[in-house]
């Protein structure tokens, strides 16, 4: 078993928030709309109401695509796109050039990219300064994927890295949910790269904490 | 059991509940899941005993489900857009006949231009083909309606369409509290036919019927819509007891009383209205809303009652009549004769655009203030509009409409010139 490092949670920062929100960007084939989905069934196991939903563009491999999930401890009733997301996560960093990725962010607003560069090495530092840094980050997920599922797929990896990231979800619900979705092998690799990404995340995080 | 669950899911696993004894359909996006679920439902003994056959097409899929309602089965069929449209002349067979068949339909917008996402244009251009419409406007509701929507249809021996949301609905994850078997075997009782071909005791199904009689038999399909304004609330009474939650029925209020502006509308768009209202009510505007759950038959006395203190309704409408504009409208109107309202008709959602609380805001701001137009366009861009209008009206060899639009709109499509 690894150990646990538990990640601080700057949520708490926020007060209680009426609804968080969501918004995953990708590429047609490494499972955006799955991982909103995931994200959904993680905060329904802890109680929330929560909702996910996909925009289709073109229905093809490697085409841009956009998933939404929102979760309140309130039921949900809009059905628009989610516009100022709370979050953002990226599992195609090659997005950066080609998709208004950051339209309408929060100022507080979390954003977490598949990328082995950090966020200065994409380019995005000067860009990051103008919201809060610090819940800026990038974790090598595509990679972590690869060693654990022979294949470079982001989608649950990241979930284990937002957890960290926003405090908003517990680790043990998004791996329960990634649990419930895959099974066999493709479940124990997804789960085992969530729980890496988590880690890697959570240690970033704690650096940044004691740097400040 | 409350769960997480995409929409064609729970509405693939609340169909298999119901025990249709065939089903029939043939894949369209965005209806797919809900086949694909009970394809996999069948295929795994999940759901039997019950036939699931692939056909070639729409036509063939409501073909087969008129051959087997005929025969005494528990029919179910799905689709969506141009499906729904090519399976138009056994739709009104279905109808005709009086066949108990049940249909989701998916809502999605019809071409040309091809479009594979969210409006009502689909079940509205089959408003008059006899079938009821439900619509549905959460996932829960859908589940719910489909269980109804089965004992509404052989109370009455007429099918009924239930309308969900294409992608808004269908591929929406949302908690839904699933029925159990016992509790959908409970509510709806074994499929007793009214009509049914048995080679033991032979008869036929489909006369010609000949101007002797054609306008009583037609009648009869009225009668039986009639009938259906009153089994409608009576089936979703039946099922509030059963299930201990309102679902279904002809129309539903929000915050009506005191409302001097009303927003009718139908299916997945009332929620997001319904969050805009809530702002507008806290900066003090007598605003609220109508849902019209049945469109088909259309309950015009309860919409005539619920629109009864209203001095403005606005019909916001995810489908266009082109050459006049609303579809809904036209019915509210009627429900309002007599009656000096302030009547405007909104388009919105077209071809899957999103319906923003901020635009929905700000139109309603609009509205209290009587500065609509009697036709407007949500979020419409009308310098696009404009430039295809004025190449036009130059005369020459202008080209087709979609492809100049999206070169304009920066999407790249077809060969430029």
């Amino acid at each position: 078993m690894e150990a646990r490092v538990a990640a601080p949670s700057l949520a708490v920062m926020d007060g209680a928030r009426k609804r968080f929100e969501v918004r995953v960007h990708g590429r047609g084939g490494q499972g955006v709309v799955t991982a909103a989905e995931l994200l959904s069934v993680a905060a329904f196991d802890e109680g929330h109401h929560a909702q996910a939903f996909p925009s289709f563009g073109s229905e093809r491999m490697g085409a841009p695509v956009v998933a939404f999930c929102r979760f309140s401890e309130w039921p949900i009733r809009t059905r628009e796109p989610v516009a100022e997301p709370d979050a953002l996560i990226v599992q195609d960093p090659t997005l950066l050039h080609q998709v208004d990725l950051f339209g309408g962010l929060d100022r507080d607003g979390y954003v977490l990219l598949n990328s082995s560069r950090d966020i200065e090495e994409l380019g995005l530092a000067e860009f990051a300064a103008g919201f809060r840094a610090e819940r800026w980050l990038t974790v090598p997920a595509g990679e972590i994927a690869r060693r654990h599922l022979g294949k470079p797929l982001p989608n649950a990896a990241l979930l284990g890295g937002f957890a960290a990231l926003s405090g908003q979800l517990k680790l043990e619900s998004v791996l329960a949910a990634i649990g419930e979705r895959f099974h066999g092998a493709a479940g124990e690799g997804n789960a085992t790269a969530a729980r890496e990404c988590f880690q890697l995340v959570a240690r970033q995080m704690l650096r940044s904490v004691s740097r400040a | 059991m409350l769960r997480q669950l995409e929409g064609s899911a729970a509405v693939a696993e609340t169909v298999a509940l119901c025990r249709p004894e065939v089903v029939c359909a043939y894949p369209i996006s965005p209806q797919t899941h809900i086949v694909e679920g009970l394809a996999d439902l069948v295929a795994e003994g999940r759901l039997q005993p019950c036939e699931y056959m692939m056909v070639e097409s729409e036509f063939a899929a409501m073909s087969v489900c008129i051959g087997a309602s005929a025969a005494g089965a528990r029919a179910y069929t799905a689709t969506a857009s141009q499906g729904l449209l090519y399976m138009t002349e056994a739709l009104y067979n279905a109808s005709g006949l009086g066949l108990p068949i049940v249909m989701t339909v998916a809502n999605r917008a019809i071409g040309a231009p091809i479009n594979i996402w969210n409006d009502h244009s689909d079940a509205m251009s089959q408003r008059d083909s006899g079938w009821i419409q439900l619509y549905a406007e959460t996932n829960q509701e859908a589940v719910d309606l489909h269980a109804q929507a089965f004992k509404i249809a052989e109370r009455l021996s007429l099918p009924v369409m239930v309308c969900m949301d294409g992608f808004v609905l269908t591929h929406a994850y949302e908690r839904i509290d699933l029925p159990s078997a016992a509790a959908v075997d409970a509510f709806l009782p074994p499929f007793e036919p009214r009509q049914v071909l048995d080679p033991a005791d032979p008869m036929t199904i489909g006369a010609m019927v000949g101007p002797e009689a054609f306008a009583e038999v037609r009648y009869l399909a009225h009668a039986k819509q009639m009938q259906a304004l009153d089994v409608i609330p009576e089936v979703a009474g039946e099922f509030e007891r059963a299930f201990g939650r309102p679902s279904g029925g002809l129309v539903r209020g929000y915050r009506l009383d005191d409302a001097e502006t009303v927003v009718v509308a139908l299916g997945s768009v009332l929620g997001t209205i319904e969050d805009a209202i809530d702002a507008m009510r806290e900066e003090g505007v007598r605003i609220g809303a109508l849902a019209i759950k049945s469109f088909r038959p259309f309950p015009l006395e309860e919409v005539r009652g619920a629109l009864a203190g209203a001095r403005r309704v606005v019909v916001l409408e995810k489908a266009m009549a082109v050459g006049i504009g609303g579809i809904v409208s036209t019915d509210i109107r009627m429900a309002l004769s007599g009656r000096q309202v302030n009547g405007y008709t909104v388009i919105a959602g077209l071809g899957g655009r999103p319906i923003t609380g901020a635009s929905l805001r700000r139109l309603f701001a609009e509205a209290v203030e009587d500065r609509l137009e009697p036709l407007s366009f949500l979020d419409m861009d009308w310098d696009r509009v404009r430039a295809e209008l004025a190449r036009m009206a130059e005369g020459g060899r202008s080209g087709p409409h979609a492809e100049n639009i999206l070169r304009e709109v920066g999407v790249v499509a077809g060969r430029s010139h």
